[in-house]
């Protein structure tokens, strides 16, 4: 491999890998904060997918259509938070387990009810539709840099939500001692409606930003599920931080996995998980 | 349900089952037999949910191994030996179950479930990717395993009638063997570590060896499971691995009620039957399904199985609690 497509290899790794922390940063407060395990996350990417394809048909225009689409994304949270995240916090994991494959069964097919079981591109805005010429033949599409940038800032936004505001000391505080939150006077329920509609605005951010690339397609939310389980269990539950640097290293071992060794290309981020079980089985920025 | 009604009860749902194939058609009769290795399925990770508490959500990739198994273990122009392939199947099953057992069980809770689920989809890949299991379309079985004894064969398997009884003879096998098992000292420490591991380890248990040899006998038993799948429908795909597999078996051991070796097989029963109904009245039968299962937990919390007692205390003017 020579150093043009090895770079190219290093920038769709780190894009891949910014794009998974979206999904798992998320997925890994709901665990650390409210204790969920939230089978049903990888339908939000999913949705957020379906979304931009209709509503891009729709504007036209694919900013136009994050614009629209995180507050919607958001919306829904709140509401499925309230309607029936809310009834779980006191049940057991086997229940969220059941509930949120339930909703999984639900969003599959009202997915399929309203758009169909075919595959959908979506096009690339016209703004970043460019490419970077690397060599004589090799070039760099600029919307994968974008991407990358903009989930880099909203890592950093997270970062400074979480360490160095109110909301964020309250949802530290929340994923340490539930009681303890809610004795101060903190309300809870509304600090847990606010994790969860974050969560599922990320996740279809992440799903809305990766449409033009993976274009939209039925089980797209599962692979990205189990994905983002792995990075939740290498990077300690509830660490956004073990998320990021997990969501990297997978995003590295999956691309350059693909390169080196095309055969074993899915197993490759398993082996990861796998090593990092031996070495910490509580993920490697678990605290406490 | 005081224990002699609850004998004389399953000695007449063995009694329905034996008898089913003679008023029931073909069609029905496979879709029962389909349910009862559902059914040996379902009790197989029973032994983990109900009886361990170890909540797995991987366990189609045994159920799939053993699958796989036999049909790579099938020669294109002859039938493989029963009594080769169906040890060797359910031995990939177990030492599969036994590799994966030595990470999953490193951890506990919330990670169990995510990381039993990784490995799962880890195997299905394995399926998925490579040539040597046909990729994604999966393997045609063009003979049912021969059960020859030297010149002699007691039965064949290729007659629908042989294999039907052969699948209710396992199934009341592993029945049995897993109601010895729970009876057994080896059973009590699986319950012990459910209730409280730390305890049984303060009484000198090595809960880790207890639960490793848990986990590689459920895989075992679903391999068991997943190669009659394999031979009654005579395909195997990567499907037979993938997590709504998991999803399923885990919804069968839940619908009868954890802890119920009985219960099990009534689940599968359900949730067959479930499907069955739905699709026959929609492409969209998910949808009902996923609304039953989110109604279900929201509305009824500890599962059908605690339906009866609710409904006793109900008429009993609800006295005392179930």
């Amino acid at each position: 491999m020579d150093f043009t497509s090895f770079l190219i290899q290093l920038l769709n790794a780190l894009q891949y890998g910014l794009l998974l922390f979206l999904v798992a940063s998320g997925l890994t407060l709901v665990f650390g904060i409210m204790g969920i395990i939230n089978l049903a996350h990888g339908s939000f990417y999913m949705l957020g997918a379906y979304l931009a394809f209709v509503l891009t048909s729709l504007t036209g225009n694919l900013l136009l259509t994050i614009a629209l689409g995180v507050p919607l994304a958001f919306a829904f949270g709140a509401l499925l938070e309230w309607l029936l995240f809310a009834h779980l916090y006191k049940r057991n994991h086997l229940e969220q387990v059941l509930l949120t494959y339930g909703l999984i069964l639900i969003f599959e097919e009202l997915r399929s009810l309203a758009v169909g079981d075919d595959v959908h591109g979506v096009a690339i805005p016209a703004l970043f539709s460019a490419s970077i010429p690397l060599s004589d033949n090799l070039s760099y599409p600029v919307y994968r840099i974008v991407i990358s940038v903009v989930c880099l800032a909203l890592a950093v936004g997270l970062y400074f939500l979480i360490q160095r505001t109110r909301l964020g000391m309250m949802i530290r505080a929340g994923s340490h001692d539930r009681d303890m939150v809610q004795a101060l006077g903190i309300d809870i329920d509304s600090l847990y409606r606010v994790v969860f509609a974050l969560g599922v605005a990320l996740a279809a951010l992440a799903g809305m930003l990766a449409a033009p690339i993976s274009s939209v397609y039925p089980g797209m939310g599962s692979s990205v599920l189990i994905i983002s389980f792995v990075i939740v269990v290498i990077g300690g539950i509830g660490s956004v931080w073990g998320a990021l640097v997990a969501a990297l290293v997978i995003g590295f071992a999956d691309t350059f996995g693909k390169v080196l060794l095309p055969d074993l290309a899915g197993l490759m981020v398993y082996l990861v998980m796998a090593a990092v079980l031996l070495w910490r089985p509580e993920g490697i920025f678990r605290k406490g | 349900m005081n224990s002699r009604l609850a004998t004389l009860f399953k000695l007449l749902a063995l009694a329905a089952l034996v008898a089913f194939p003679l008023v029931g058609s073909e069609f029905y009769t496979e879709l029962v037999a389909k349910i009862l290795i559902l059914g040996i399925f379902a009790m197989s990770l029973d032994l983990l949910v109900g009886f361990t508490g170890l909540v797995s959500f991987g366990h189609a990739a045994y159920f799939g191994v053993a699958a796989y198994a036999v049909a790579l273990l099938t020669p294109a122009d002859n039938p493989a030996l029963l009594w080769i392939a169906l040890p060797l199947a359910v031995l990939g099953a177990a030492l599969t179950a036994l590799v994966i057992g030595v990470f999953v069980l490193r951890t506990k809770g919330i990670y169990f479930i995510m990381v039993t689920l990784a490995f799962a989809q880890m195997a299905y890949y394995v399926f998925h990717d490579t040539k040597f299991g046909g990729g994604s379309d999966g393997i045609y079985l063009d003979f049912k395993p021969s059960a020859a004894i030297g010149g002699f064969t007691p039965f064949d398997l290729a007659e629908p009638l042989h294999l039907y009884y052969f699948i209710v003879v396992a199934l009341v096998a592993v029945y049995a063997f897993l109601t010895l098992v729970l009876r057994s000292p080896f059973g009590r420490v699986l319950v012990g570590i459910r209730s409280n591991e730390h305890r049984m380890q303060s009484l000198g248990y090595a809960t880790f060896r207890y639960k490793l040899a848990a986990f590689t006998l459920a895989g075992a038993l679903a391999g068991l499971a997943g190669f009659l799948y394999a031979v009654l429908f005579g395909f195997v795909t990567p499907e037979y691995l993938s997590w709504h597999k998991s999803g399923d078996v885990l919804l069968m051991v839940i619908l009868g009620g954890m802890g119920n070796l009985v219960g099990a097989i009534a689940g599968a029963f359900a949730l067959v039957g479930l499907q069955e109904m739905f699709s026959d009245w929609t492409k969209h039968w998910q949808l009902l399904m996923g609304g039953v299962i989110v109604a279900a937990v929201l509305f009824l919390p500890g599962g059908l199985a605690a339906m009866p007692g609710r409904l006793m205390n109900r008429i009993k003017g609800a006295t005392h609690h179930g």
